[in-house]
């Protein structure tokens, strides 16, 4: 098993801690795990994306030039990475902010409206993790209960009481994600 | 039980120079490294091992602390990103002609000057070609995983004390940014100073009767002496380039062509090597581990076998001029890179290798 993905959105949006929730998880399964952040003078507002890769074996490249799977939160990374999908491979987005929608048909794609569902729910602060629950229903590349623990490890302690909330959030997100079209 | 932990390389660097028994570590803040001291911070080392963390006024103040712990025979270490470590370069030529034994971190950025803070390669020359005056040489460790940065913080030291030399780990941006599982060693204990008066008798432990002054310097003003003395470096050197060349080789038994990378590059040509494979084109990779004493013979090795070789590396061609020299112009060596803190891609590399050897 091996899955490369890109996680790209605006700073802010906590694309680098759900990649670090996912990678955490992989390790929890036992798994092989890259984290690579485009480390720019990214800021709140501007763009961040981080590539993830679990494995069962070991990882040669952490850059990659194309994805398993792209999850993409604002309009720049959908014009930067619809194109990097692999033909077969998955794209995943939240439609708010859209106006371009992704328009390849050789790749499966889902519709995960976050950002409206985490103001309905008033917990604005999930939304990447109601983004991770999509990506988890579509793909379960790991365990919920490795989720869990992974979310604890890469949470400081004094945030603990929040899993349940980000748990919430996560299986919200299992439930909201749509496709929008699949590769025939 | 083993424990796994998920870290930065930078993160890496610093719980590896706590758990391998460092005295001191003084650095100034500079992207993409400023980890290593912030981690150093958080993990307050001073109250568990005794071990100092000082965050100093300048780039040049940190090295020239180095030069003070490490004449005294402590395991004192910097850690800097480019324009940073070229602020050192007057301190690393005095520590090697000092004979000191320290090590330096460069997590190198996108230069000339200030430049960019995205990764890059373009130090190899300043690292293993001089970067400061004299006849002089760093051994220079080049990890390509995060488990390396760990690991390598211990071997570093290790050299640096059997030659008495200033070692340097050049990592970049990638590496130091990235996380991936790392196994962390148990906790060894700092050096005592009775340890250290026996094992290193040259130090400035302060003076015993038993024993003439030890004096710590660089200056040699009579001609003949420095000529003598700079024998000695060489004679050293010598040693260095027989005893400790490190690399890794990946598929190239059966290879036609050859990768040379290291550090970030070698893991990206690691999945170009795999995309070529499916291809049909008989690629391996030779890994630079250490880059000074760079593995020049193996090179001129598989010189015999292959039609030619690609060096791959974030710069517009530096390690390529050691390929050269070492394959003794015997098979077409190319060069490839993206540079000035762009990341080739793995597939550009594979066109690289089609387009500059292959097809040509």
């Amino acid at each position: 098993m091996k899955e490369e993905i890109i996680i790209a959105g605006f700073g802010g949006q906590g694309v680098l801690s759900m990649g670090k929730i996912l990678a955490y998880s992989g390790v929890m399964g036992d798994m092989e795990v890259s984290w690579m952040p485009a480390y720019g003078p990214e800021m709140r507002g501007g763009t961040a994306n981080v590539t993830v890769i679990l494995s069962d074996e070991r990882i040669s490249s952490p850059i990659l030039h194309e994805y398993d799977t792209a999850i993409i939160l604002n309009q720049q990374s959908m014009d930067k990475f619809e194109k990097d999908v692999k033909p077969g491979g998955t794209l995943i987005y939240d439609s708010n902010g859209i106006t371009h929608h992704p328009t390849r048909t050789d790749i499966n794609i889902y519709r995960v409206d976050a950002t409206e569902e985490a103001a309905r729910m008033h917990s604005i602060k999930t939304f990447n993790m109601i983004v991770l629950g999509g990506y988890l229903k579509v793909n379960p590349v790991v365990e919920m209960k490795n989720v869990i623990a992974g979310l604890k490890k890469s949470l400081p302690e004094r945030h603990h009481h929040l899993i349940p909330m980000n748990e919430n959030a996560i299986a919200r997100g299992t439930e909201i994600i749509k496709e929008v079209s699949m590769v025939e | 039980m083993r424990e796994l932990k998920l870290m930065k390389g930078n993160e890496a660097v610093a719980e590896a120079a706590i758990r391998c028994g460092v005295d001191g570590y003084f650095g100034y803040p500079i992207t993409p490294q400023s980890e290593i001291m912030e981690t150093l911070m958080d993990l307050r080392p001073w109250e568990s091992t005794g071990m100092v963390v000082l965050q100093a006024e300048s780039e040049i103040a940190s090295i020239n602390m180095v030069y003070g712990g490490a004449g005294c025979g402590k395991r004192v270490m910097t850690t800097s990103s480019s324009p940073g470590v070229s602020l050192m370069q007057e301190g690393l030529t005095y520590l090697a002609g000092a004979e000191l034994p320290c090590v330096v971190v460069n997590v190198v950025r996108g230069g000339p000057g200030l430049g960019t803070i995205q990764p890059a390669q373009s130090d190899y020359f300043q690292t293993v070609k001089g970067g400061g005056h004299g006849d002089y040489k760093l051994i220079t460790l080049a990890p390509a995983s995060v488990q390396e940065m760990a690991d390598f913080v211990e071997d570093a030291f290790n050299l640096a004390f059997k030659y008495r030399n200033p070692v340097m780990i050049l990592s970049d941006g990638v590496i130091g940014q990235m996380m991936e599982k790392v196994e962390l060693k148990e906790f060894a204990p700092r050096w005592t100073m009775d340890y250290i008066e026996e094992n290193h008798p040259w130090a400035t432990t302060g003076k015993k009767k038993e024993r003439a002054k030890n004096i710590i310097t660089s200056v040699q003003l009579e001609a003949s002496v420095q000529e003598a003395f700079n024998h000695k470096l060489q004679a050293k050197y010598r040693a260095v380039e027989e005893n400790e060349v490190l690399f890794e080789e990946v598929l190239c038994d059966d290879a036609e062509y050859i990768i040379v990378a290291y550090g970030s590059s070698a893991r990206i040509c690691q999945k170009s090597i795999e995309i070529a494979r499916e291809k049909g084109i008989k690629v391996g990779m030779l890994r630079p581990i250490t880059l000074y004493p760079f593995p020049a013979e193996q090179l001129r090795k598989r010189a015999e076998q292959v039609k030619g070789m690609l060096s791959v590396e974030m710069s517009a061609g530096q390690m390529v001029e050691d390929v050269k020299l070492a394959v003794e112009c015997k098979i077409p060596v190319e060069h490839f890179g993206r540079f000035g803190g762009s990341v080739h891609s793995p597939g550009e590399v594979v066109e690289a290798l089609e387009q500059k050897l292959i097809g040509g």
